[in-house]
């Protein structure tokens, strides 16, 4: 029952391990294109706004689907579905940022199949993740023939749907510290349960005592470079854990941003959820620091 | 909400019959339809609002070797099917020939082997467009110097399509004139779409053989379809079988005819195979018959005490390029004259313009009852405002206003005769209900600046199940159903009906009817229906016409197979029929009530060697055609409380309280679901659901990642209530449901959102109220909802 719109011809491969995934890249060119959890790329194609001449179906890596602890670094597989980062007990422990993220991406199905990776290399402007991975300056883990190499999060998008990986690589990881005296948390405002974001901030802060040692800001679908707020970060680092801080840098971070109009609401409103959930997400994220949310 | 495992013998709750293939995934829905060597169409489709077609080249769509023919304009032009009529007696390009008049109109069809090939095809169909500007804002349409949409019909010289009113404008102005209080506002309905989630489409077979073309279709109007496919195509009637199968959701969208089935049967005439066409999703939302896009200022003169005294309505109803709206022909505005609602007042006027526009056509679906929608939105969103001048509250504002019971029949300042009912009664059952005194006490200690919560009420009239036929046709088809109901020798029976469901639960409902006045379980009783070849002629399911039509017919085919009964028990028991009583399912002898035949009884010996009386016929079959007196006008509560987040703008639906007064209920499990969809429908109006369109006529709301449905997560758990007050009209006194919710509940909503937004001083806002809207409205810079956001 219902409506079928197909895509144009493709060829699919299916790899069994990185190293073959690697070469089937190679072997189709820049005319591949990744297939992970498919929640973006596929819905593109049907619609024929993508066409790559080949996909190179990854779902069967499971050695790319872990959330662990490596010393004092938490480390995300690329083929981690959405649903297990929601799940995952450790996420929740050292950044509920990603568990607050996590509960406003799409809806139960898609996070079950839709992966972490995908959503990074996707890049769209309006994915909550990217901000997420922003806010607590992870890095992310590219493989490619020549090895491997690692990403700030904050350098990883180069535009809309545009990253740093190149054809023939592949995101395999991305790796955050965790650091002592944090707390994270993030705000969205969408139209409707499973809507991307009109506007959506996460923050991270590190105390020391009552002033903010360290923070991070990452903002979604508002129009701020790589997905970041550096400026508000700044007048945050030294400053004193207080109210009327977090919404002078809210106010810093909604500034910077340039979003443009469309359907989800005009531009001055999205400056201002900018601020807005910027001043939220670092409430939340302070009180988690304090222990008392 | 418990379901007794025993069905009744009648009206109560029981499953649905039909419900066993569908969760079992066994329905057959048109795509389920394949026949053998079934080819498969695709519409191209117009990437321009407006443009003149230069040229169409489709030499290498034809080369595609699995293509089997590539149909044009100009094919059909030579087959004088380039344009058919619309139900609103206007012309449509079936394939556009000069020019393309909205974003998405079809242009060329392709019929290939397979869905893949013909969408490949597409593509290599080179069309050369010039554009030309867009008409996009209906409030512009008759602009002087505005771009004439349809310069293909003859005198045609601007966007005009009609004018049309109602009620007493004298008498109007008059009481305007001398009112204490009088307050205007401006009210978008805007452009919404059905998006029924199975899409329009259709498998035509022509059978060159015989003659006889076989249309598969998901269509609410079957019988209607054939009639204008035989009028249109000049194919004869009885040669012409059109079947609607399983159907995954009308509410209006499928009623009318779409180009893409004309493709269809002209492909399978074309390629002697059957052709069968799937709108995708986009196709669905971007060309299909859409709803509203009323552009409406009312104004109410009333007391400083608020007693309304009037109300004047003037719309400019954006009708899209082609006027395809199916209603009742002497109504091009549909019932939207209803729009007095359910309060007295000594007059009324309205007056509707209705205007091309470079967007799709349509404006009558979405479970609107004929634009009743738009009025009830209208009267209910009026009430508020007034309330909010005369800082009034608005509940107490109703109850001064609403019609008393005394007053029915009552008949209406424009011209209708509401049938029955008790509206206090039902308000303050929703507001008891919804504990309306604690409401406002809660509402009123929130502190200032902080989260904010609104109360809203909206009460509806609505006036379903058309005819009578005299004031009531489609192309001169009058509004009137067939029913025939078969009884087999055991006892079992057949009911064939010439409405089509579309989910409104019809195989359980008619089987209850026949079965309450039968006295045979409802299992008992295999409804047909969807098939014109097996079926009376009716004019279909639509403005909630099914059961205060179609259930009224079946009642009436059942008494007579009753009395049939009677005339045959009478010789069965050896006495004169007079002096038989008749029990739930059996006839007996006054007096005696020992002797008796129940209906199987009488079925059997109906069918048997008994000798019957002179002028029985024998077998208990009988048919009816019912033309019903006058509409069926159920009403209701509701009261919705929201949440609003003032610095985000997000509202959450808290609470939903519906009192809903349909009559006699049939199946009140079957009710119940249909409410529960139509709130859920008045909440995505309300807050998320449009189709907007961009400076150059872009449709803006051409998928589902655009056009936002409600999901449950935005629905809280319903409140139900209920109060019946038959209809004295119809013979089982029941009235029209399926699109009360829909109805009454969007006002509901806004109304909730713009009370909790009053310590900002918002008097009035549009839908959709989403997030951006509401912050907007409190920043005192409301967005104009039907255009694209800047």
């Amino acid at each position: 029952m219902g409506p079928m719109q197909v895509p144009a011809h493709f060829e699919y491969e299916r790899a069994t391990s990185v190293d073959h995934a690697l070469a089937l890249l190679a072997k189709w060119g820049s005319e591949a294109r990744v297939v992970a959890g498919g929640h973006s790329l596929i819905p593109m194609m049907k619609l024929r706004l993508a066409r790559p001449e080949a996909l190179v179906d990854i779902n069967d890596l499971e050695e790319l689907a872990y959330v662990r602890l490596d010393g004092d670094v938490l480390a995300v597989g690329a083929m981690t579905r959405h649903a297990d980062l929601l799940a995952s007990p450790l996420v929740g422990e050292h950044y509920p940022i990603f568990h607050d993220a996590e509960r406003v991406i799409a809806d139960p199905v898609v996070r079950n199949r839709g992966t972490v990776g995908g959503s990074l290399c996707q890049a769209d402007p309006s994915e909550d993740l990217s901000a997420a991975f922003a806010a607590v300056d992870a890095a992310a883990v590219v493989r490619g023939p020549d090895g491997v190499r690692r990403v700030p999060v904050r350098e990883f998008h180069t535009g809309p749907y545009e990253t740093v990986v190149a054809p023939g690589e592949l995101l395999v990881e991305v790796v955050v510290p965790v650091r002592p005296g944090g707390g994270s948390a993030y705000e969205k405002v969408e139209r409707r349960v499973g809507d991307w974001a009109v506007a959506a901030a996460g923050a991270a802060v590190w105390l020391a005592g009552d002033t903010i040692a360290d923070a991070g800001i990452g903002l979604t679908a508002v129009g701020a470079a790589h997905f970041h707020a550096p400026a508000a970060e700044e007048f945050l680092r030294g400053s004193a854990a207080t109210d009327s801080v977090l919404v002078e840098a809210g106010r810093i971070a909604a500034e910077r941003c340039e979003p443009v109009a469309d359907q989800r609401g005009p531009a001055d409103y999205k400056k201002h959820l900018a601020g807005e959930l910027t001043v939220r997400a670092l409430r939340r994220a302070v009180a988690r620091a304090r222990g008392v949310a | 909400m418990t379901t007794v495992e025993q069905p009744p013998i009648g009206f109560g709750r029981m499953h649905r019959k039909e419900d066993a293939r569908f969760v079992r995934g066994r329905g057959t829905y048109v795509d389920d339809v394949n026949l053998p060597g079934m080819l498969h169409g695709a519409v191209l489709r117009s990437p321009f609002a407006h443009a003149r077609i230069v040229s169409i080249d489709t030499a290498a769509a034809q080369a595609h070797p699995r293509v089997k023919a590539v149909i044009t304009g100009q094919t059909l032009d030579g087959l004088k099917l380039a344009w058919m009529p619309t139900l609103s007696q206007d012309t449509q390009a079936v394939l556009a020939t000069d020019k393309v008049r909205f974003q998405g109109q079809e242009v060329a069809f392709v019929v290939a082997e397979d869905r893949y090939a013909a969408r490949d095809a597409l593509e290599l169909i080179d069309v050369e467009y010039e554009p030309l500007p867009a008409v996009v804002d209906a409030r512009r349409a008759l602009d002087p110097g505005a771009p004439v949409i349809r310069d293909d019909k003859d005198g045609q010289t601007d966007n005009h399509i009609f004018d049309w009113g109602a009620g007493d404008e004298a008498a109007t102005d008059a009481v305007f004139a001398s009112a204490e209080v009088v307050v205007a506002q401006d009210v978008l309905y805007p452009r919404v779409h059905p998006a029924p989630l199975e899409t329009c489409g259709a498998v035509a077979d022509f059978d060159a053989v015989t003659g006889k073309l076989t249309m598969w279709c998901n269509t609410q109007a079957p019988h209607a379809h054939r009639t204008v496919y035989a009028l249109v195509a000049g194919l004869p009637e009885h040669k012409i079988r059109v079947i609607s199968p399983d159907v995954g959701g009308g509410f209006g969208n499928k009623v009318p005819i779409y180009p893409g089935y004309v493709c269809a049967v002209v492909g399978s005439i074309v390629t002697g195979k059957p052709v069968k066409w799937m709108e995708d999703r986009s196709e669905n939302l971007m060309s299909t018959g859409f709803a509203r896009d009323f552009h409406m200022r009312g104004e109410v003169a009333a007391t400083r005490d608020g007693k309304i005294r009037a109300l004047r309505v003037k719309v400019i109803a954006d009708h899209g390029a082609f006027n395809g709206t199916a209603q009742p022909t002497k109504f091009p505005a549909g019932f939207f004259h209803v729009f007095t609602g359910s309060y007295d007042m000594e007059a009324a006027h309205c007056a509707v313009t209705g205007v091309y526009t470079n967007k799709a056509p349509g404006g009558v679906a979405y479970a609107c009852s004929f634009r009743i929608t738009e009025a009830a939105y209208l009267v209910e969103r009026m009430v508020d405002v007034l309330a909010y001048e005369l800082e009034m509250d608005p509940a107490e504002l109703r109850m001064k206003n609403l019609l008393r019971p005394e007053q029915f029949p009552y008949p209406s300042p424009t011209g209708w005769e509401y049938d029955s009912g008790d509206y206090p009664r039902a308000l303050q059952l929703a507001l008891d209900m919804a504990g309306y005194a604690e409401l406002r006490a809660e509402q009123a200690a929130r502190p200032p600046g902080g989260p904010l919560m609104g109360i809203g009420i909206s009460f509806f009239t609505e006036a379903v199940g058309a005819g009578p036929r005299k004031h009531m046709d489609i192309l001169g088809l009058g509004m009137a159903d067939g029913a025939e109901l078969r009884v087999h020798p055991t006892g079992k029976a057949v009911l064939r009906i010439s409405v089509q469901s579309q989910g409104q639960g019809h195989e359980t409902t008619y089987a209850q009817i026949v079965a309450e006045e039968l006295g045979i379980p409802p299992d008992d009783v295999e409804v047909v229906h969807g098939d014109t070849d097996q079926t009376p002629f009716g004019l279909g399911t639509y403005g909630s016409r099914s059961t205060p039509v179609s259930g009224a017919a079946t009642a009436v085919v059942a008494r007579k197979v009753r009395e049939r009964a009677r005339q045959v028990a009478s010789a069965m028991l050896e006495v004169d029929p007079g002096d038989l009583e008749w029990e739930k399912g059996r006839w007996y002898v006054r007096g005696d009530q020992s002797q008796g035949r129940t209906i199987q009884e009488i079925a059997l010996a109906s069918h048997s060697s008994l000798e019957l009386p002179e002028g029985v016929e024998g077998h208990l079959d009988a048919t009816t055609v019912y033309n019903p007196p006058n509409l069926t006008f159920p009403f209701g509560a509701y009261v919705c409380v929201v949440d609003v987040d003032p610095g985000t703008g997000q509202v959450k639906v808290r609470r939903f309280v519906a009192v809903d007064d349909c009559g006699v209920r049939i199946n009140p499990m079957i009710v119940e679901g249909q409410v529960h969809g139509g709130l859920a429908d008045g909440i995505g109006m309300a807050l998320m659901e449009l189709i907007a369109f961009d400076e150059d006529g872009n449709c803006l709301g051409a998928s589902f990642m655009d056009y936002l449905l409600p999901t449950a997560m935005e629905c809280p758990s319903w409140e139900l209530g209920e109060t019946v007050t038959p209809s004295p009209h119809h013979p089982i006194g029941a009235k029209g449901v399926g699109e009360s919710a829909t109805v009454g509940s969007p006002a509901a909503v806004v109304n909730a959102v713009l009370d909790a937004l009053k310590p900002y001083g918002v008097r009035h806002a549009d839908m959709p109220l989403t997030p951006a809207h509401v912050w907007r409205a409190i920043q005192g810079r409301p967005i104009r909802t039907d255009l694209a956001i800047t």
